[in-house]
């Protein structure tokens, strides 16, 4: 395949996703403030803070996930590929193909394990039956769950364990070839063991996708991302490699929170 | 020397997981703005959902129009002026033969009496009869079942309730007119075997699983935090039952009745069936026969010709009726709101 | 706990209204079944009324109000669905639009019946109708503008509206919110994720509001005296615009206005249990999805 020299040709730590002035509000309720924020392209982000600090907020505003709330207001603009996601002539079911997401709790549709990897094709005007089983078993593959589920393709998702449903959701997510994906708190509802397979995967997945991921647990955030954006407050106090920014914080907030003071 | 075997296999597996996943090939990617289009028929199918919603916002426009389109021309007909006084339909006239003024519905009477009064009082009458039997009634079912009964009973008479609230009026009004009827008259020794009380039943027939659907939502409604505190304050069932949980559901027991009085006060077969339908102007003695709005309509509607002043009296009826159950649900709504604001800032 | 008296007084009142109930319902169903039951049969079921409307059978009145409430399904209920779609899925929670929809819904639901009657007979019979006829014949003799069982049809299709925007919503409420942000996250339009996801998971709790409303619908007669239904109709309705037998206006004719009560007793009895087989298994029907697509969603 091509993909590896495509990954080749491009020159690691571009910036995928830029983000500029960006303001959000639910009904008078300020829940982002004026953030400024680059993610960089094939590599994992954790948003961090303390909960109702905005983090899971501006992760929804990444793939105009917000819109689909009545009483949310967005300001500013935020660059995929250097092309503004919240312009008028883009449609926001383009950006979400591109922009994947993945839910804090696991959420399969009551359809088949295939049907559901396969349901992004599909409607997203995919006909051919081959291309669909091709597309699947390589999604569930890149999810690492083929192995466990490829004799009941055809049986019923939800029969699946906690941390397996979220892999699907992972490999439904891959279908549709996002070149980003959203994950929030993907783990916070699984075991240790699930979880530490999540984990697994996220690294895996870095190599091909740029990953942000929002969570709850320092250790986590410090195992599986390359950088962290540390929010309180609606305002993003601080970002950087996650290695510098575990161990020498710049501001004070962040210090206390990464020491567990708050949260 | 454990942690370099480990590091090297995660090697070797992110090296196959390379190999399997398939990206977005660069050749597929495009340009977000404008890359995508709402299939068309997806916006006029959206388009036309949002357009059928309004059906019943115009359902309900039509209906008022187009039933006072039919009684407003008795304001200038000359036809109607000749024969009726718009006066006469609301007031008391003495009429010839008569030695006082009376309120009288009589369409075939030389000259033609409408006066809408007696019927009203019919209908009042036979809806707050069927209210008084079925307000206890409801409220009582109500209150076992969301107190007393055992869970296996509660899953039995729900649906029973339910399947009375199913049976079409027109057989419960064949019912109180062959059944009742006969018993009531039996029994109770009536000089007419059609009347009021018996027409009363079958409407409550109709209405208990109005009043018990609403108390019995409204009593479950009512927090259990509530009547633990009360338990815990070392209160008898009974009471917590008529001092906590009754007063908290006061306001859904109240829907329930305004708007069981107003689906009685609208329904049509039962009375048309089992009422005698003589408009004899009587408020208290449920012995006699009635005549209600709904059943005048019901059966003089079909032997009038279009436009007869008869005709515009009877449509004169149907927007009067309309009124009256448009204010009463708006009623029973405001009631409901209440009772979720009070249960809610509780 | 220890019930004192007070509490069996209580529990005793309340449990006799109950018993009340139960047993009225119960006299009902066993003076119908009880009389009803004996007059069934082949013939009685499959042959047209005798001239007397006494001897013979109601199949007339059976195929008028199937092929009645088949016409007020058809042309209710995708009405229906469609509002409770854009109230669940397009409407924002303060949408003044929705707030207007909804209390038009609750008042259609409390409009009386005879009321419903009234409006066929001004809106469509002499309204549409009579334009029609207008505009389509230079006759004076009706065509349209008559009753008829297109007319009755479109009457009880709005009176029946009500039930299925308020059971279809209740149904789309219960497809969790998940789906729906799982399905738009994948990038489908609002509208895909409302008939590939929505839809498909309210299948059950929509199936049943439908059938609830059929049985109400097929169950009325006040609306429909003067839209369509015919005393004595020997003849199966074939076109639109013929009027039509049915069962519940069929007992109402028969026994109010029988010359021989007595003699057409067991007809009535017969006419009126099949009115409430019709009814019932129709709700039985509805008890029945509604419990399986509550499992399903369970599970």
């Amino acid at each position: 395949m091509s993909n590896l020299t495509d990954a080749a040709a491009e020159a690691p730590n571009d910036v995928k996703m830029e983000t500029r002035g960006v303001n959000v509000y639910y009904g008078d309720n300020h829940a982002i403030r004026n953030v400024d924020f680059d993610i960089t392209d094939r590599s994992v982000t954790a948003l961090i803070g303390p909960s109702g600090c905005g983090k899971s907020t501006y992760l929804r505003a990444l793939n105009r996930m917000n819109d689909t709330i009545y009483s949310c207001r967005f300001e500013g603009r935020i660059l995929l590929d250097g092309e503004n996601i919240y312009d008028r002539s883009v449609d926001p079911v383009e950006v979400r193909r591109r922009v994947g997401m993945v839910f804090q709790k696991s959420n399969p549709f009551p359809k088949s394990i295939f049907d559901n990897v396969a349901f992004g094709l599909r409607i997203g005007g995919e006909k051919d039956k081959d291309v669909i089983a091709e597309r699947v078993e390589e999604s569930l593959k890149g999810a690492a769950l083929w192995d466990e589920v490829k004799d009941r393709l055809q049986s019923s998702a939800l029969g699946l364990s906690g941390g397996q449903q979220q892999r699907l959701c992972i490999a439904r997510c891959l279908a549709v070839w996002p070149e980003v994906i959203l994950m929030d708190e993907p783990a916070s509802a699984l075991d240790p063991i699930a979880t530490a397979k999540i984990e697994e995967l996220i690294r895996e997945l870095r190599e091909n996708y740029t990953i942000v991921i929002v969570t709850h647990s320092m250790q986590q955030a410090a195992r599986v991302s390359d950088f962290t954006a540390f929010f309180y407050m609606g305002e993003l106090i601080e970002h950087g490699k996650t290695d510098n920014m575990f161990t020498r914080p710049s501001r004070k907030r962040t210090e206390e929170y990464i020491s567990g003071r708050f949260g | 020397m454990t942690e370099r075997v480990l590091e090297a296999s995660e090697r070797t597996r992110a090296a196959k997981t390379r190999q399997r996943i398939s990206v977005r090939p660069q050749s597929a990617k495009s340009k977000l703005a404008g890359s995508f289009h709402t299939p068309l028929w997806h916006r006029v199918a959206e388009r036309l959902i949002a357009i059928l919603a309004l059906a019943a916002v115009l359902a309900i426009a039509l209906i008022f129009v187009f039933i006072a389109r039919e009684a407003v021309p008795m304001l200038w007909e000359a036809e109607f002026a000749e024969e009726v006084q718009i006066r006469d339909l609301f007031f008391a006239k003495e009429w010839k033969g008569y030695d006082e003024p009376v309120f009288i519905w009589q369409p075939v009477g030389e000259p033609a009496k409408f006066n809408v009064v007696p019927l009203f009082i019919g209908s009042l009458k036979v809806t707050l009869l069927a209210m008084l039997m079925s307000v206890p009634l409801g409220v009582g079912c109500a209150m076992f079942i969301a107190l007393y009964a055992p869970r296996a009973v509660r899953e039995v008479v729900k649906p029973v309730i339910e399947l009375l609230a199913g049976i079409p009026s027109v057989v419960l009004g064949f019912f109180a007119l062959m059944v009742l009827a006969s018993w009531a008259q039996a029994t109770f020794g009536f000089h007419f075997r059609l009347n009021a009380f018996v027409a009363a039943i079958g409407l409550a027939l109709t209405i208990v699983p109005v009043i018990f659907t609403i108390s019995e939502d409204a009593i479950q409604a009512v927090p259990s935090t509530l009547t633990e505190a009360a338990l815990a304050l070392g209160a008898r069932k009974y009471q917590v039952a008529l001092r906590v949980v009754l007063p908290a559901a006061i306001p859904g027991i109240a829907a329930g009745v305004v708007l069981g009085f107003g689906r009685a006060i609208g329904e049509t077969m039962i009375v048309l069936m089992a009422s005698g339908n003589a408009a004899i102007m009587e408020l208290f003695d449920f012995s006699t026969s009635v005549r209600t709005v709904t059943a005048t309509i019901a059966a003089e509607l079909g032997e009038v010709a279009q436009g007869d002043p008869h005709w515009r009296v009877l449509f004169l009826l149907g927007v009067m009726l309309f009124g009256v159950t448009f204010v009463l649900n708006i009623l029973g709504d405001l009631f409901i709101q209440r009772l979720q604001k009070r249960l809610t800032a509780s | 706990m220890r019930y004192t008296s007070k509490d069996w007084l209580l529990a005793g009142l309340t449990g006799v209204s109950l018993a009340v109930i139960l047993l009225l319902l119960a006299v009902l169903l066993g003076q119908i079944v009880w009389h009803g039951a004996p007059v069934i049969s082949a013939e009685f079921l499959s042959q047209s009324p005798g001239a007397d409307m006494v001897s013979g059978g109601i199949w007339p009145a059976i195929y008028g109000t199937v092929f009645m409430t088949l016409l007020m399904t058809i042309a209710g209920v995708p009405v229906g669905i469609a509002t409770a779609i854009y109230l669940t899925e397009y409407a924002s929670p303060r949408s003044r639009i929705a707030k207007i929809v909804r209390i038009a819904v609750n008042n259609l639901a409390g409009v009386p019946s005879i009321v419903f009657g009234l409006f066929g007979l001004g809106f469509f019979i002499i309204f549409v109708g009579g334009s029609m006829d207008a505009l389509l014949y230079d006759d004076t003799t009706p065509v349209w503008g008559k009753p008829s069982i297109l007319w009755a049809s479109l009457t009880l299709a709005v009176l029946t509206l009500p039930v299925v925007i308020v059971t279809t919503e209740e149904a789309l409420r219960t497809v969790p919110q998940e789906f729906r942000d799982a399905s738009l996250a994948l990038g489908a339009t609002r509208f895909q994720t409302v008939y590939k996801i929505v839809l498909p998971n309210a299948r059950g709790g929509i199936l049943t509001g439908v059938i609830l409303a059929v049985s109400r619908g097929a169950g009325e007669v006040a609306p429909i005296i003067f839209c369509g239904a015919a005393n004595f109709l020997p003849y199966l309705p074939t076109d639109l615009r013929d009027m039509f037998m049915h069962l519940g206006y069929h007992v109402y004719a028969l026994a109010t206005q029988s010359p021989n009560v007595d003699a057409a007793r067991p007809t009535l009895f017969g006419t009126v249990l099949v009115l409430l087989v019709l009814t019932f298994s129709l709700n039985l029907l509805a008890v029945i999805i509604r419990a399986r697509s509550r499992a399903s969603l369970r599970s």
